[in-house]
């Protein structure tokens, strides 16, 4: 079996990747295969990119708070675009409250700021299987 | 996480300390330490108000007057932005610190597509200049200096800024705005970038040339260590960093044909307070003192104004936690007091609720207090300096000068900080200690109280402050409105005559200025910069 290939995004406006760059370095560090988009990426960006590297699950990082928005323009497009297989997880500044609501849109893994590495590399190790 | 490492014995003594920078910190100073490091009172303190300024860059400090305080403020329309300026100026606050939102600090409308979700979240929205007349409705511009968060379109803001006071009345010359204005920090730690490198230095070169011509008392740009600080660099790099920053733009207006002493007095500094209090101040006087020789003995330059390091030290975000967030009310006091000890001009805090949104009222107004409380009440108007002379402070100061030096020497020895930043130097480097720093803190290393360490307790509801998807939608219709009634030849006549300038390299404040006034908005005027100057490539760092 292959390593997992995990696509770590930078969807929307914010700038601020501290965590995302930290979250890539741990999970290569768990021997998985790492790809980051970089910043400012749109939704559809996002998912060619997903298809393209052919990866094993989206990773969204949104540190402005605007999680819903954005996570429910992806998943709405993911479904246009038929792609079933690709489970999506979220991190960044995500409040409690928000975090069924997530959820709701399909959202598997939300780890907001603060979520220990172990953690997070468990849940993709146990949830995602690499294509 | 800015704390120093701690190795500790069994028994709990405290074996080692190591602060970030990567001194080690003895059980005991005395005046050996002093001896062995070197330390002159003449050449490396003097007194404060005198070269090289280690001590304070004015001789009374805070005798003379207080810091400024200017709280981080802006969210939804401008005027919701104007009654939290208000607020917090009618609670004692001295500045202002101007908040845009996402979709201003790039350059979008706020109908744009791509701002959805994003007008007035994490600033005000701001599309044209009827925006600025309602957000410093009844300001007084000519006592309240106006900071503005802006970098990437810092030059269209400033412009704007120009327009807004001088329709309300306000000479140019009266008038004190500090557009952040630093492109080069946001390549590496802040992320709002637009332009490619070359092209946004210059618009720096531009606002900067033009403020020492017509805006007397404003500040063109405010060089950020802060954000390198956050994204991951060490309060050593932070100042390293920050001083390289400066140096570029620097360059940038010399090779217009300008003396230095023309114009670096009106740069100033944002730096960081968060972490081991011993090293931020410190850090502040070994910062204070380097700047002064960079400019004597680097530049030449010749007016003691050109040599003074103002700062805005404040923050510090990254100090902040999620868990147990009444701690950050702590925290801020103890980071203010690193400001004040370190002789901060001006000053902000990161309020309690950082981890979670932006500030509600009652957080930021306790930034407020805490600010007050030290200058009122606990004495850190007194004297200047206080910690001079100490054995302990004297010998990190050197100690952090030395690492300062080291840091900026390696960025000099790649050819300077533009090809530090093309090539990713600098953005791989703050990320692996962000790394490390993460990692140190998962184990347990480094401890952030509430975080890994004293962890036991309830959890804390926080009143999170909430975005209002009304303001959006306000703040849309008003721009509907504003391109409805403006003199849309005139519009269409000052874009064209500004694209003519950034074609030909000219100054572009003066067309920018043309824009403003004739209501053409932050998106039009973007979008012809965009296709003059085209899009800044992010290097790939992994």
């Amino acid at each position: 079996m292959g390593k997992i290939r995990v696509l770590v995004a930078k969807p929307g406006l914010d700038g601020h990747d501290r965590g995302v760059k930290v979250v890539a370095q741990a999970l290569r560090d768990a021997g998985m295969e790492v790809i980051y988009t970089g910043l400012h990426q749109t939704i559809d960006q996002i998912i060619n990119t997903a298809i393209q590297e052919d990866v094993d699950v989206v990773g969204l990082s949104i540190m402005s708070g605007a999680h819903l928005p954005i996570c429910e323009k992806l998943m709405k497009r993911m479904k246009e675009k038929e792609i079933r297989d690709i489970p999506v997880v979220v991190g960044g500044v995500i409040p409690k409250r928000d975090i069924s609501l997530l959820r709701g849109m399909g959202i598997e893994g939300i780890f907001p700021g603060g979520t220990p590495f172990d953690e997070s590399i468990r849940w993709i190790r146990e949830y995602v299987k690499p294509r | 996480m800015g704390v120093a490492k701690y190795i500790k014995s069994e028994k709990d003594e405290v074996q080692d300390v190591i602060l970030q920078s990567g001194i080690h910190i003895k059980p005991l100073y005395t005046p050996k330490d002093l001896e062995e490091v070197g330390f002159d009172p003449e050449k490396d303190l003097a007194l404060p108000g005198e070269y090289p300024y280690t001590r304070g860059i004015h001789p009374l400090g805070y005798r003379s007057r207080e810091w400024t305080t200017r709280q981080y403020t802006g969210f939804g329309t401008p005027k919701e932005a104007n009654e939290r300026f208000k607020l917090m100026i009618s609670h004692g606050q001295t500045g202002l610190n101007v908040a845009f939102d996402l979709p201003t600090q790039m350059g979008l409308d706020s109908d744009d597509p791509l701002a959805e979700g994003e007008v007035g979240r994490v600033g005000m929205a701001v599309d044209s200049l009827r925006d600025f007349e309602v957000a410093f409705q009844g300001i007084p511009l000519d006592r309240i200096g106006v900071g503005l968060t802006i970098n990437a379109v810092a030059s269209i803001m400033l412009a704007m800024f120009q327009a807004t006071a001088e329709k309300f009345g306000y000479s140019k010359d009266r008038i004190s705005a500090t557009p952040q204005n630093d492109i080069l920090k946001e390549m590496i730690g802040r992320g709002a970038w637009i332009f490619p490198m070359k092209p946004a230095v210059r618009l720096i070169g531009d606002t900067i040339e033009y403020s020492m011509k017509e805006l007397p008392r404003t500040n063109p740009v405010s060089v950020c260590g802060y954000h390198i600080r956050e994204s991951g660099c060490s309060p050593a790099q932070e100042i390293a960093y920050a001083f390289q920053i400066a140096n570029t733009y620097i360059e940038e207006v010399l090779r217009r044909g300008y003396q230095i002493d023309d114009f670096v007095r009106g740069f100033t500094f944002n730096l960081n307070v968060f972490g081991n209090l011993w090293e931020q101040v410190a850090k502040f006087r070994a910062a204070r003192k380097l700047w002064a020789i960079n400019l004597k003995e680097h530049y030449g330059a010749k007016d003691k104004r050109s040599l003074l390091l103002r700062g805005m030290f404040g923050g510090g975000g990254y100090g902040m936690t999620k868990a147990q967030p009444e701690n950050n009310i702590i925290r801020g006091a103890y980071y203010a007091l690193a400001a004040a000890l370190g002789g901060a001009q001006t000053t902000a805090l990161c309020s309690f609720d950082e981890a979670y949104t932006i500030p509600t009222p009652r957080a930021a107004l306790l930034s407020l207090r805490t600010f007050q409380i030290l200058m009122e009440e606990i004495g850190m108007r007194d004297t200047v300096d206080p910690l001079a002379g100490s054995y302990f402070i004297e010998t990190l100061t050197k100690q952090m000068e030395q690492k300062i030096v080291e840091e900026m020497k390696r960025i000099d020895e790649m050819g300077g900080m533009i090809k530090a930043v093309e090539t990713g130097y600098v953005q791989r480097e703050v990320a692996r200690q962000a790394y490390e720093f993460e990692k140190g803190v998962q184990k347990g290393e480094l401890v952030k109280v509430g975080v890994n360490k004293y962890t036991e307790g309830e959890e804390m509801e926080v009143e999170l402050h909430e975005y209002r998807w009304e303001s959006a939608e306000e703040q849309i219709e008003r721009l509907r409105e504003v391109k409805r009634e403006r003199d849309n030849r005139k519009v269409v006549q000052t874009l064209r005559d500004l694209e003519k300038a950034a074609r030909e390299e000219k100054n572009v404040m003066p067309n920018l200025l043309e824009c403003c006034k004739a209501y053409a908005t932050v998106g039009e005027i973007t979008k012809v910069f965009k296709e003059v100057y085209g899009e800044f490539k992010e290097p790939s760092i992994f």
